[in-house]
């Protein structure tokens, strides 16, 4: 099985460690001619800088025929953005997958000095929590009927009372994380994506 | 670290170096207001470094060069999504608490400011915020991680646009950590005390063949190729000075040292992106040269 990583900025070298590890072929995905894979990962990094060099490497619209053909793809923080129906302060010439019904806000949580760490549980993991980073994180705001909510974190935001936040959601063949598995060498949700494929 | 009410930790050495992972691949550019950032985010930075004077202007103006105003700094937080870092100076801690009040996302304590201690560098563990520090070889980019540097970056010259520092920084750190690799247990501690770094650091790059951070390389970078040659040097993510803003079309060389980072192993892209570029910022050759920047800092 090879498993695309989208490569055009970002932090795509922690998934390929991790994809080493999964006993399936990983393949750094840079130019349309690297898309001959079962599926895709999109890393985390600044969705801006990666929403561009996605349209002058050509490789958006290849991707996102074979998302619109069945493929299934895994979002971590900036992926999660760009696979999104919707994002809330992003930038007007931003362009995204529109792949899982889901509404993510950047940065939702602030800025880097609001960034943490916190021990998950994940619905289906028996093997006790995820360590879950979340960097400068989107933070998901909607989410319909038709997307599943696979884990949330209580979150108390300066203006608003704790409210539970959905931070990895799957609808179909799209899996999506506000938080970065592979900072951490934490492979279940990797797994999680595989058993997609 | 502190801990929050739902035991979300922030502040610590996780999510410092995380963000440091995620600009892996990126451009960092200086800017010195809210247009030049703005410039900076549309071309694909991953982040903007905010500072009063770009360093070749430090150079040629001289004076004490400082913390930028402020003001500033939050013109430019408002204009641009993408994280802001700014600088303090060597050892001046004040400057460091001032920035992480502002909520800059990255602290630079870097040499092209004038230092404000002559002998200690800030004690990085005591911040939220995370810091990058410029290391000109392996002992000193260890000591500042002992600081608690959550990157590393080659200081190069900076405000040179002279590429020729900054490379032979990186190939002393990546050649050291090459031959730290072959030590056996006995010569790692002669090691740990010739690089003058602490012995479980120098251990652990010993056995990882890395740095416990990200590695990335500023000073003196002004062409696309420039780019493409710090990163299949090993350099992990580009800081650009003066090079993108002291040229004749900034938005379009800004654009260029983007996709040239990205495509570092594509000459086609290189030639695509290096075409009818304008001229580069004028460089200087090191001996014309009165000030060493990269000799700030220890």
């Amino acid at each position: 099985m090879r498993v695309g990583i989208l490569s055009l900025q970002g932090d795509f070298l922690n998934h390929f460690s991790i994809l080493e590890r999964l006993d399936v072929e990983p393949v750094l995905v840079k130019t349309p001619a690297d898309l001959r894979v079962d599926g895709l990962i999109l890393p985390g990094g600044e969705s801006t800088a990666i929403s561009m060099l996605l349209q002058s490497s050509g490789l958006f619209d290849p991707i996102r025929g074979l998302i619109r053909d069945g493929m299934p793809v895994f979002g971590t923080c900036a992926g999660m953005i760009l696979l999104a129906r919707s994002v809330i302060d992003g930038r007007e010439d931003q362009v995204g997958f529109d792949a899982i019904d889901i509404a993510v806000r950047r940065n939702g949580f602030g800025r880097q000095v609001a960034s943490f760490e916190t021990d998950l549980d994940v619905a289906g993991f028996e093997d006790g929590p995820v360590k879950a980073v979340f960097i400068r994180a989107p933070v998901v705001e909607k989410v319909a009927e038709e997307v599943e909510v696979l884990a949330s974190v209580d979150y108390q935001f300066p203006d608003s009372s704790g409210r539970s936040v959905p931070v990895i959601c799957r609808q179909e063949k799209v899996l999506v994380s506000s938080f970065h598995p592979e900072l951490v060498g934490e492979d279940r949700i990797h797994r999680l994506f595989l058993r997609l494929i | 670290m502190d801990q929050t009410e739902f035991s979300h930790v922030t502040g610590g050495a996780l999510v410092k170096r995380g963000l440091a992972e995620m600009l892996r691949g990126g451009v960092i550019m200086d800017v010195v207001n809210a247009e030049q950032a703005k410039i900076a985010e549309d071309a694909g930075a991953v982040a903007v470094m905010a500072l009063e004077r770009v360093p070749a202007d430090i150079r040629r103006e001289g004076g004490v060069a400082r913390m930028s105003d402020p003001f500033l700094i939050e013109e430019i937080q408002q204009a641009v999504t993408i994280p802001v870092m700014a600088k303090a100076r060597i050892g001046h801690f004040a400057e460091a608490q001032i920035l992480q009040e502002l909520q800059v996302d990255y602290i630079d304590e870097s040499e092209v400011l004038t230092p404000a201690d002559e002998a200690h560098h800030i004690d990085k563990w005591k911040f939220t915020v995370p810091f990058v520090c410029g290391a000109t070889n392996l002992g000193e980019a260890l000591r500042r991680i002992s600081e608690g540097a959550a990157m590393i970056r080659s200081k190069g010259e900076a405000g040179t646009g002279n590429v020729v520092e900054a490379v032979r920084h990186l190939r002393s750190i990546t050649g050291d950590i090459r031959k730290l690799t072959q030590a056996d247990s006995a010569e790692i501690y002669a090691w740990a005390k010739n690089l003058q770094a602490p012995l479980e650091l120098v251990r652990e790059v010993s056995a990882t063949g890395r740095l416990p951070v990200p590695l990335f390389c500023a000073g003196g970078l002004a062409t696309p190729a420039d780019a493409s040659l710090v990163m299949q040097l090993g350099a992990e993510a580009v800081f650009v000075g003066s090079g993108i803003f002291k040229s004749s079309d900034p938005a379009r060389r800004a654009r260029a040292i983007v996709e040239a980072t990205t495509h570092f192993q594509d000459p086609a892209v290189l030639v695509s992106v290096s075409r009818n570029l304008g001229a580069p910022m004028v460089g200087i050759e090191m001996d014309e040269i009165e000030v060493r920047l990269a000799e700030r800092g220890w």
